[in-house]
């Protein structure tokens, strides 16, 4: 895509580069809390950025309005009081870790801006349910775009790059952008549905190599009920599945996505599909690694790996940190934060880790 | 206008789902759904713009809306600017409000979910709580979820969570006045009578 082109300047965002209030992700904390901690830790301590963490914010309760228990206007009052926190803190730009919330902020905002007499009933609802009153947010930036704003300045503090450090050749990366991120809300990314440059901009700032794959804009297969009812779970491998399939020719070294249920899935079904089948998506029978944009970004920037929760993945990360010469302790890795050994996880009949 | 098509008309998401559609398939072609289940959102779209009620009352009853993995792929595709995904959401509410879903079994799974997601919102204000992703109902996420589980506190706070304690951090647990005001919203806005409804299979 030409960057000087009217089609891409359309679909470029406004990122500030400071001065956040966070709202984490029920995902992303249950199965991946050590990212959370990265972006927060890289951000505030690397990075020397103001952002702020409400202990008062709740779950969007997305989940369970895709999945059709939550009506609209109760979930319409749930963002309208994470706003009021907003306010009260003092900020006007909100940072969100989960694509499903990112979609949703700016699905509410946007319906607001179609219906002005909606807007006034939730406000109405948020004062007889909780007193509060709540200015709009200027800007709803999730975490990767925030990430790919500052893509530069992290690069100049880098330890590490992606490069293999046996053929220093740049690593071969495939992203997957979250759904949600840009297919409904295409303006409100970077890059729109068809050319996110989210993740790829990260990857390339950082020495890596993109690799196109015919599924790159697949859905990961969460589908909401159809993963939170067991026998449903056939549609959510099915769509990973595809999406492995079309990856595996290119051989990557490992995966890169924006949201925390993508990771999730592309991470775990890999293990359920060597069980169910007896295949990997690799060569060595490991499974191809998969990383969010915040673990990629800490581990650059030298955090231990294991302090960022790299060992909560099923597909084991240390042929990617070998690859690129990042140093570890293989004892360090299932000993809790006092040293105390943990035991370790089973090992799979297929998978190799 | 019949009642069916009264009570979509009210749903600001089924108002701008649909505008015009020419039938032209797109959204099926690109629908990770359709893939893998009986399920043709372009064959829905048309049944909701012909405003048939006696069809309209027959889609309510059947297992084809609730096919749909809310992905909203179709968004983005679709030439004519529609948005199939809102219009199952709308559909299924009524389905729901009218206690259609009841008569089809996909339907009727809605009842474990309100079971389950609502109950963990409702108690602790989280989707999704990992005391509750037990391993044994979720083998798909392979033995390092059961080790995880199995040591859930250190695992946590290795990496920076600040599982189930007070404060600010991952997988915190909310404090009361929180709990408060966001029960009180559910109440309000009619949350909390909507998961009792579909938790109770009504």
């Amino acid at each position: 895509m030409n960057k000087e082109s009217k089609v891409w300047k359309n679909y470029q965002k406004e990122i500030p580069e400071d001065h956040y209030f966070y709202v984490r992700s029920c995902i992303r904390q249950t199965f991946f809390p050590g990212a959370e901690a990265s972006l927060l830790r890289l951000l505030r301590n690397d990075l020397n950025r103001d952002v702020f963490e409400d202990a008062r914010h709740t779950c969007c309760t997305g989940i369970g309005y895709h999945a059709d228990i939550i009506p609209l206007e109760t979930i319409m009052t749930v963002m309208a009081r994470q706003f009021s926190l907003m306010n009260e803190g003092g900020y006007s730009n909100m940072l969100v870790s989960c694509v499903t919330s990112f979609g949703l902020y700016c699905e509410v905002l946007d319906m607001w801006e179609h219906s002005p007499e909606l807007e006034a009933k939730i406000r109405e609802q948020l004062f007889q349910s909780t007193g509060r009153e709540f200015d709009k947010p200027k800007h709803v930036v999730h975490g990767s775009d925030l990430v790919y704003r500052l893509r530069d300045e992290i690069k100049r503090k880098n330890v590490y790059q992606l490069i293999n450090k046996e053929t220093n050749q740049p690593l071969r990366v495939v992203e997957h952008v979250g759904c949600h991120y840009a297919k409904i809300f295409p303006h409100k990314s970077v890059g729109g549905a068809e050319f996110p440059e989210v993740l790829s901009g990260m990857i390339e700032a950082w020495g890596g190599e993109v690799i196109d794959y015919p599924e790159r804009r697949h859905c990961c297969g969460f589908g909401f009920r159809h993963y939170l009812l067991q026998e449903n779970r056939g549609y959510s491998i099915a769509q990973t599945r595809t999406k492995l399939r079309s990856m595996e020719p290119y051989q990557p070294d490992f995966i890169l996505t924006n949201c925390p249920g993508c990771t999730m899935f592309l991470d775990r079904w890999q293990y359920t599909l060597a069980e169910m089948e007896g295949v990997t998506y690799d060569q060595k029978g490991r499974g191809i690694p998969v990383l969010s944009y915040e673990e990629l970004a800490a581990l650059l920037m030298g955090f231990d790996p294991w302090e960022i929760g790299l060992h909560m993945h099923q597909v084991q990360v240390e042929q990617l940190l070998d690859k690129i010469g990042i140093r570890y302790d293989p004892d360090m890795k299932y000993r809790a934060k006092n040293g105390d050994y943990m035991g370790k996880p089973a090992a799979p009949d297929v998978l190799i880790v | 206008m019949g009642k069916i098509l009264q009570m979509l008309e009210q749903d600001i998401r089924f108002r701008e789902g649909l505008t015009a559609c020419m039938n032209c398939g797109i959204c099926t072609a690109i629908c990770p759904a359709a893939a893998v289940f009986p399920y043709d959102p372009r064959q829905i779209c048309q049944i909701v713009q012909s405003g048939d009620e006696t069809a309209l009352d027959k889609l309510l009853c059947e297992d084809d809306i609730w096919y749909c993995g809310q992905c909203m792929s179709c968004r983005t595709r679709c030439p004519r600017g529609n948005t199939p995904g809102y219009i199952i959401t709308a559909l299924r509410r009524v389905s729901i409000l009218t206690g259609k879903y009841l008569n089809s079994e996909q339907g009727r799974k809605q009842q474990r979910i309100a079971q389950n997601v609502g109950l963990n919102l409702l108690t602790n204000g989280y989707c999704i709580d990992a005391d509750l992703v037990h391993p044994l109902a979720h083998l798909e996420q392979g033995p390092v979820w059961e080790w995880i589980y199995e040591n859930r506190e250190q695992a946590y706070e290795k990496c920076g969570a600040n599982y189930k304690k007070s404060g600010a951090g991952a997988l915190r647990a909310m404090d009361e006045t929180t709990m408060k005001e966001f029960r009180s919203i559910f109440d309000v806005t009619g949350g909390s009578d909507y998961i009792k409804k579909i938790a109770e299979g009504e």
